[in-house]
């Protein structure tokens, strides 16, 4: 096997990882420049770039196809992710600015960016070795960010538990990648799911199961959510909302990937697999998220629900199912980004977390009480908003594929799912609290986070079709 | 390009609904004025387009079509039959009344009037989509406003409770359906949501017969269909007198008629074979709900249970599966809407002099409130068949249907005089509460009540016309009832 020469085309099929490398560079060094009381601004750098990386990602026409020996490959489904991930960087970057408890410098920034760039590069290796440097550029980044608030006891516990879960997964993980090589004595894709075509059943499944454990990690899936509930509610909220959009987005990626191209000849096996993990997963988050008083909590468990839901368009196995798990991702990072902004400002305030603390949210701030009713309707599946039409999609492509106990089990789960959303709302709309007349002021950051994702919730609800249609093509190449 | 009639009625309120919320707090009036204005426009259009729908010709007319979603072949497809006209223009009437009705809302006036009208929009969107996807988008559309409405207008004790049951059935109902429609969409092989292309696939009997049940039964649901029923007295008990106006009047239609279309419609063999049997479950919601509402002594249940056993008669009348008992059907639901919308505005318009709702303890209020009494009389004699009013146009047509689908099964006659019988007993509840509510001695402590006000009077007649006119002269409504009717008989198979 010969080594493929460098081919300088490759730089530029891997322009948006090499330029977020780049803005973690220039905000760190700016941070240097930067007196302390001036530090928050690193956010609008931060996210300003974010903008321009996104925009080069959307405009500039990239080389698709295999790049650097086979390490990564840039195809449509790689494209979408990139996108989910750089919007939910840039709210994540902006929401950060308005959460007090967080000293704002150029670390906490530089480590957003690099997680980011751990995640872009998660959604395009097709390489073990490339596989696993990216989720471990994520990971760490990210120990770190759980753990950003050092003085908080709580944070510092979140950040050690995520730390340890998520050594211990990526262990396991490692040991599946090395079963993976002695089989086909190659890290790439294409080369292992050949090998594993003869590899005796028992053997490949085990291997799977390894690596499964560190993608299920990333996911929040069960049995691998444990430390979500933890980490969710100890870690910064922005940083939460991170781990809750990107890095589940990024583990969906990996998935994704690694199922329909390492691991096809394995597919009726995963299939079944993952049909019973999707039920177990919908059905835990959502049973334990109903007994919540912390929003932080609820959110989590509602995230590791929402999680199973993306799980029934992965089991699909489908174009339909692909294209479903990654529009839902779009819509579930808007809406999780926009109910945690809410919580951030809240907290702020009244320096809770707890559901109660939104007590006459609505009264107090118009504003804020329809974006974290919207927020919350479309993550229960209520029309016109996207988490509606994505659910419908993703339903759709169970039914097509012929998974209707799957299916059936999803639409109860949807029903539990909206009884705790509207327990929450409830007390958002309904519910007096003595400070209902102070106003709330909403700074502006949080401003343009809230009306992003406001008007993201509504039109991918009513106006669907052309994400839908740019996330269908995408995910042609796959099938 | 035509006018976009049924484009405008839909959204007319729906762009009130944004201005309202897009005001400064705290405006009193604005919202008031603004809603009515919205739902006044979708009136006038709802009225041009009855006047101007072609019977002789048929079919659905006022078409429009704009892709959707193509890539799973869903569009933006709107069209109304004779059906669709009536119920459209129920909802148009019921819409602006519900308005009216609200003008005394002073608490947070903005979000009532802005969540009230989207569920309009649901509504409106649900009678006249001809896309199955995105008729079970605004189907639940009107979920998120509802419970928000009766969550925080609703009567105290019970709102939390009502608003989260009523949410939650009507959404699991919707979603049985759901997975119904995606088979139908798979199965078709079309790869469209069309229901009129769909309408012209052959499905095979086994597959009718499988998926019949949880769709008709889905959407059943908010059609109040025994066992599955509680959920509607209380949620009326517990919601604003609006709400209860316009779910009682046109959302349980919505029920009804969307089970008649996608389920009936699309899968005629599957509802061949189960309706024989289903329409015992019919019966029983004519029987108990009579029963309950004979010995019940609060005035609002008693008309949500009587708005329980008339879905019934309007759900056997499809179940009848012939022309006279499915033109009995759409006629109910348009009389059967009005009569729950008027009973209820009654209901609101006493409680809210009196704050109570126990009808031994009321009484004498024609004495005060006489407007109230004459509505109530007219929407009782409605509701019990009283001959010179719609109501019974529409029953007769509904029994004589049941009575000649003996060949579908046997018993479908002993149904038919089974189900008479229980509109004696409507006579008997609805004359029960007007006697104590309305005659006798009226209570010292209510003496010096306010009178109805103008508004609501207006409401009253607006209500009262149709059932009247249709009553007395049913040619009005009738033939636009049977082009709808006929232009879907064909599913029947010449039967």
């Amino acid at each position: 096997m010969g080594v493929t020469p460098f081919n300088p085309t490759w730089l530029l099929s891997i322009l948006p990882e090499l330029l977020l490398l780049a803005l973690a560079v220039v905000v760190l060094g700016v941070d240097l420049a930067l007196p302390a009381e001036r530090k928050r601004t690193l956010g609008l750098w931060t996210a300003g770039g974010l903008v321009v990386i996104l925009l080069v990602t959307l405009l500039v026409p990239m080389p698709q196809g295999p790049a650097f020996g086979g390490a990564v490959r840039i195809d449509g489904v790689a494209g979408v992710f990139r996108v989910i991930f750089l919007l939910g960087g840039i709210l994540v970057a902006l929401m950060s600015m308005d959460f007090r408890p967080l000293r704002q410098d150029g670390p906490y920034y530089g480590l957003l960016l690099f997680s980011l760039l751990g995640m872009s590069l998660m959604a395009v290796a097709e390489n073990l070795v490339m596989l696993y440097v990216a989720m471990e550029l994520t990971g760490i980044s990210a120990y770190v960010l759980v753990g950003y608030m050092r003085e908080t006891p709580q944070s510092a516990e979140a950040g050690l538990k995520y730390f340890l879960f998520g050594a211990f997964s990526s262990a396991v993980m490692l040991y599946g990648f090395s079963w993976l090589y002695a089989f086909a004595g190659g890290t790439g894709y294409s080369q292992l799911a050949q090998a594993l075509r003869y590899i005796p059943f028992p053997l490949a499944v085990l291997a799977f199961l390894m690596v499964l454990v560190g993608f299920g990690f990333k996911v929040a899936m069960v049995p691998m959510h444990f430390w979500a509930p933890d980490v969710y509610q100890g870690a910064p909220t922005p940083i939460t909302a991170f781990l809750s959009v990107g890095s589940k987005a990024a583990g969906f990626a990996v998935l994704l990937r690694a199922l329909r191209f390492l691991f096809p000849a394995l597919e009726t096996t995963w299939v079944v697999l993952l049909v019973a993990i999707s039920m177990v997963t919908m059905t835990l988050g959502n049973t334990f998220a109903v007994w919540q008083k912390n929003i932080k909590r609820l959110l989590a468990y509602s995230s590791i629900a929402q999680a199973g839901y993306v799980l029934i368009g992965v089991a699909a196995a489908s174009q339909m199912g692909v294209a479903s798990a990654a529009f839902y991702l779009i819509v579930y990072t808007v809406m999780n980004v926009a109910a945690f902004a809410v919580v951030v400002l809240v907290s702020n305030l009244t320096g809770s977390e707890d559901i109660e603390s939104l007590s006459g949210l609505a009264r107090r701030s118009s504003f804020l009480g329809w974006s974290m009713m919207l927020a919350l309707f479309s993550l229960g599946g209520v029309p016109p908003f996207g988490g509606f039409v994505g659910k419908l999609l993703i339903f759709a492509g169970a039914i097509q594929s012929g998974l209707i106990a799957l299916t059936v089990v999803g639409v109860i789960n949807v029903i539990i799912g909206l009884y705790y959303y509207l327990n929450v709302v409830k007390v958002v709309f309904e519910r007096r609290s003595e400070q209902e007349h102070e106003p709330l002021e909403v700074p502006t950051p949080s401003k343009w986070v809230l009306g992003i994702t406001m008007a993201a919730i509504v039109l991918l609800g009513i106006l669907a079709y052309p994400v839908y249609q740019w996330v269908w093509q995408a995910s042609a190449g796959w099938f | 390009m035509a006018f976009p009639f049924l484009s405008v009625i839909i959204f007319a309120p729906a762009v009130a609904a944004v201005l309202i919320l897009l005001l400064p707090k705290d405006r009193q009036t604005e919202p008031k004025v603004l809603a009515a204005t919205g739902a006044f426009i979708s009136l006038f259009m709802a009225v041009w387009v009855f006047l101007a729908y072609d019977r002789t010709l048929g079919g659905y007319q006022f078409v429009e079509q704009v892709p959707w979603l193509p890539v799973i072949g869903s569009s933006y497809y709107v069209g109304v039959n004779g059906i669709g006209v009536m119920l459209v223009l129920l909802n148009a009437l019921l819409l602006f009344c519900a308005v009216l009705i609200s003008w005394h809302i002073e608490e947070r006036p903005r979000e009532f009037f802005a969540l009230l009208l989207l569920m309009g929009v649901g509504v409106f969107g649900a009678f006249t989509l001809l896309d199955l996807f995105l008729l079970v988008l605004f189907y639940e559309l009107v979920l998120f406003p509802i419970y928000l409405l009766i969550v925080n207008w609703g009567w105290k004790p019970l709102r939390e409770y009502g608003a989260m049951k009523l949410t939650l059935y009507l959404l699991l109902g919707s979603l049985v359906a759901l997975v119904g429609i995606l088979a139908i969409y798979f199965t078709s092989g079309l790869r469209t949501f069309d229901m009129v292309a769909l309408g012209g696939v052959k499905f095979s009997p086994e597959f009718q017969r499988t998926w019949f049940l949880p769709i008709f039964v889905g959407f059943g649901v908010l059609a109040s269909l025994w066992p599955f029923y509680s959920w509607s007295p209380d949620g009326y008990a517990a919601a604003p007198t609006a709400v209860s106006m316009l779910h009682a009047g046109v959302l349980k239609n919505v029920g009804a008629f969307t089970a008649f279309r996608v389920a009936v419609l699309l899968l005629p063999e599957g509802a061949k074979f189960w309706m024989p049997y289903l329409v015992f479950l019919m019966v029983m919601n004519v029987v108990y709900a009579s029963f309950i509402a004979l010995v019940h002594t609060d005035f609002k249940y008693i008309i949500g249970f009587a708005s329980v056993a008339h879905l019934g008669v309007v759900l056997m009348g499809f179940a009848a599966m012939n022309e006279l008992g499915w033109s009995g059907a759409v006629t109910m639901m348009f009389a059967h809407g009005i009569i729950a919308a008027m009973s209820f505005a009654i209901v609101g318009m006493v409680y809210d002099r009196t704050h109570i709702r126990e009808i031994k303890e009321l009484g004498g209020m024609i004495r005060r409130l006489s407007p109230a009494a004459l509505g109530f009389a007219i929407a009782g004699f409605a509701s019990m068949g009283m001959p010179g009013f719609l109501g019974f146009v529409a029953e007769v047509q509904v029994f004589l249907g049941l009575w000649k689908a003996a060949s579908l099964a046997p018993w479908y006659p002993i149904v038919a005089i089974i189900s008479a019988l229980g509109i004696i007993g409507t006579a008997a509840y609805m004359l029960r509460a007007f006697q104590y509510v309305f005659m006798g001695e009226l209570k010292p402590k209510f003496a010096d009540i306010p009178p109805i006000g103008p508004l609501d009077k207006v409401a009253l007649a607006l209500m009262s016309l149709p059932l009247i006119v249709g009553g007395v002269y049913p040619l009005l409504v009738l033939p636009v009832v049977q082009s709808g009717v006929q232009s879907v008989l064909a599913v029947l198979g010449g039967a």
